[in-house]
């Protein structure tokens, strides 16, 4: 990447609240020009990031550079960016005119020359005529305009954008978004944009930066993240999609739902479990089950306005959901085809769950931040640090959590076509995966229960 | 009546016996003589003693001095308070507000004492300490309500188009707190004028303020002259309070 074209680079930037880390050793660049876009669910630290951009927080370690020069110690008054805030913070003492001409009066711009800018700006939001107006007179669309103008009309190098249209209805925000990116096309600026809406980061953006509890998931161009997600939060947050384990049997050949199809990913090698992804869209339904891949009963149908979608049980007990234009009755009997370019093959994260702890006596371990029973293991004694593994399917959750020696929250559920993968954060804060038939929902409280034949220990360091 | 109305009954004669009657008592006494006798020469005195013009300029002197030595010590306090860098604690606020919870009399009297105690010449100087020392929470609560209240958002917005911390302070801050400021004067000036005992405590009564000389008609027993003073500060106060709620957004900073 050549250094000129990058405006903002961000090398190993961490921040933390109190015990909480909200961002965590983010690396990343901005091209000149580019709109980009950090999306994620609430709490994940993209609007974190935005901040510490802007100046309004320092981060704890890591370098943030724009234009190559350091902006550790810059106040945010003297940066070349400018913000357009979620709730507008449009200065309810000034009118729309000074509101925009704030940023050009504190630079001493002549006076005939800010009346120039200003109604320039205005046109460019479609809000000429708006200059005497109270802003508090101003919808939420028009203060989102005005917003907009008073940043855009200091000229900064670089736009920042905190989910500017989140407080605004769907139809408006559809249209603000055509606009924006109007805008973006002729002013030429680079846009940093935050958002959670996955639908609103695909339309909008060149580059798509995907966060999820302090750490980047994912960079790339919308059809990238779409096509073909890197992990199974990507893909699961990113549009709808079947993620299922599979087995890798080879190149360009993969197993999943019983059945073994081709695919065009490579170099996984051979027997290798990973996920599968295939979006709901992709997947062909029809009624005749004789040239069909694989076969199975619809369970539910229903209009989503353009398509149909519904839910079918494979002969082999996976639920997969479909997107289709023609509806099919539930009840009925179909068959189903997914072509080798829709099929996107993932590296499995983790194959099982591998803690570390203390062993309290020959046969219980200090871990978790509990202590559970374990088996008894040649050469491992009191006081030894060793690594517990333990498989995903292995681990029984509770809804008494005063049953088992350590309680978390389930903080993320996926459905795997028969199963659910969750994954549970304890209370010390370790992540715990676990595969299991019940229905758990998000932010549960549950003991987590694994039992002494479950655990396979290995002594560190030996 | 219907029923529901009818509950207002008690609240009615209420407001009659001691809000409707006394103001009523006030305007007859106000203007008539020792016989009873129409006149206007009692509002007229007004204008026409000196001493009672005197003491009227003298308390509208003393009442602006103490607002504006409550707003400088007041609003630095109010701001310190509500910064959540600089003051962590809301017991610190609760410190500030504690004297109201006395009252204002027998603090008065103390800091005569102490005044003494030091042999401080009571007069002028010792009067402002006193009335700023009872005023300063009136001032400091409405505007402490309204910089806590105010949205964070907007000093990121001018620090982002550019302002630095003392422009942001005069252009966003200041003006955003006027509400409180207004409120907070107008707690201060309106009962500073009216004052009568603290004053005397703490000059030993070489100052009159207004308040002072409507108390001495009425303990000679001018009542109707004393009754036309009262009209006079009443109208006062009336229109003050007319012109700042005109200031449409005058009542975010209020103290209750």
């Amino acid at each position: 990447m050549n250094n000129e074209d990058i405006i903002i680079r961000l090398e190993h930037v961490s921040k933390s609240f109190g015990d909480k880390k909200v961002l965590d050793d983010i690396n990343l660049y901005v091209k000149k020009g580019e709109f980009i876009t950090f999306l994620g669910p609430s709490g994940c630290g993209k609007t974190t990031l935005l901040r510490l951009i802007a100046g309004f927080l320092a981060a704890d370690s890591g370098v943030i550079t724009m234009d190559g020069k350091d902006l550790n110690g810059v106040p945010p008054h003297k940066r070349e960016l400018n913000t357009v805030f979620q709730r507008y913070a449009l200065f309810p003492h000034l009118d729309v005119y000074d509101n925009i001409a704030f940023g050009l009066k504190l630079k001493k711009v002549p006076e005939d020359e800010i009346d120039r800018k200003v109604s320039k700006v205005l046109k460019l939001v479609s809000m000429n005529g708006y200059e005497d107006r109270d802003v508090n007179s101003l919808s939420g669309g028009q203060q989102q305009r005005i917003a907009i103008a008073r940043a855009i009309v200091n000229q900064p190098k670089v736009l920042l954008l905190d989910e500017p249209l989140a407080a605004l209805d769907l139809k408006m925000r559809k249209d603000m978004q055509i606009e924006l990116k109007e805008m973006h096309r002729q002013l030429g600026i680079t846009f940093i944009y935050v958002t959670h809406d996955q639908e609103e980061a695909l339309t909008l953006s060149d580059t798509i930066v995907v966060f999820n509890e302090g750490r980047i998931q994912q960079i790339g161009t919308p059809t990238d993240i779409y096509n073909e997600p890197q992990n199974e939060f990507v893909a699961d947050f990113i549009g709808e999609s079947n993620i299922l384990n599979g087995t890798m049997l080879e190149d360009r050949r993969v197993s999943f739902i019983a059945h073994d199809f081709d695919c065009v990913d490579e170099g996984f090698g051979e027997n290798v479990p990973v996920d599968v992804v295939v979006r709901p869209e992709d997947i062909y339904i029809m009624n005749n089950t004789e040239a069909a891949q694989f076969t199975g009963k619809v369970k539910s149908c229903i209009f989503k306005g353009v398509h149909y979608e519904m839910f079918v049980d494979t002969d082999e007990g996976y639920e997969i959901m479909i997107q289709d234009y023609n509806a099919f009755e539930p009840g009925s009997v179909v068959g189903m085809l997914i072509k080798p370019q829709d099929i996107q093959v993932m590296k499995k994260t983790c194959l099982l769950n591998s803690f570390e702890g203390t062993m309290t006596s020959d046969e219980s371990v200090s871990m978790l931040g509990g202590e559970y029973d374990c088996p008894k293991t040649e050469g491992i004694s009191k006081g030894d640090r060793v690594r517990i593994d333990v498989a995903f399917d292995r681990i029984d959750l509770l809804d008494n959590d005063e049953d088992a020696p350590v309680t978390g929250n389930v903080a993320f559920i996926l459905y795997k076509g028969n199963h659910y993968h969750l994954t549970v954060i304890t209370d010390s804060g370790e992540h715990v995966l676990v595969d299991t038939n019940d229905v758990w929902d998000k932010n549960d409280l549950v003991g987590v229960k694994i039992l002494p034949e479950d655990m396979h220990i290995t002594k560190i360091g030996s | 009546m219907n029923k529901r109305s009818s509950w207002a009954l008690p609240y009615l004669i209420f407001m009659i016996l001691f809000v409707v009657l006394p103001l009523l008592l006030i305007a007859v006494y106000a203007f008539s003589d020792g016989n009873g006798h129409f006149t206007f020469s009692n509002l007229l005195a007004f204008f026409t003693e000196p001493k009672i013009m005197n003491s009227f300029l003298v308390s509208l002197e003393v009442a602006l001095e103490n607002t504006l030595i409550c707003l400088l010590i007041g609003y630095p306090v109010a701001y310190i308070l509500a910064d959540k860098n600089l003051n962590k604690s809301a017991v610190t606020v609760v410190l500030f507000i504690l004297p109201m919870w006395i009252n204002a009399l027998m603090r008065t009297m103390a800091t005569a004492e102490i005044f003494h105690a030091l042999g401080i010449q009571l007069g002028k100087g010792t009067l402002l300490f006193g009335i700023a020392y009872d005023y300063l929470p009136f001032m400091i609560y409405p505007i402490y309500n309204v910089l806590n209240k105010m949205d964070k958002s907007y000093i990121e917005a001018a620090q982002d188009l550019g302002a630095k911390p003392s422009t942001v302070f005069l252009k966003v801050t200041l003006p955003l707190s006027m509400p409180g400021i207004v409120s907070g004067a107008m707690m201060v000036f309106m009962p500073t004028v009216s004052t009568f005992a603290i004053s005397e405590i703490l000059t030993n009564n070489t100052i009159q303020l207004f308040g002072s000389i409507i108390q001495e008609q009425f303990y000679n027993m001018m009542w109707n002259q004393g009754a036309a003073l009262s009209l006079v500060m009443l109208i006062i106060i009336g229109l003050t309070m007319f012109f700042s709620n005109n200031e449409e957004s005058a009542n975010e900073g209020g103290l209750l």
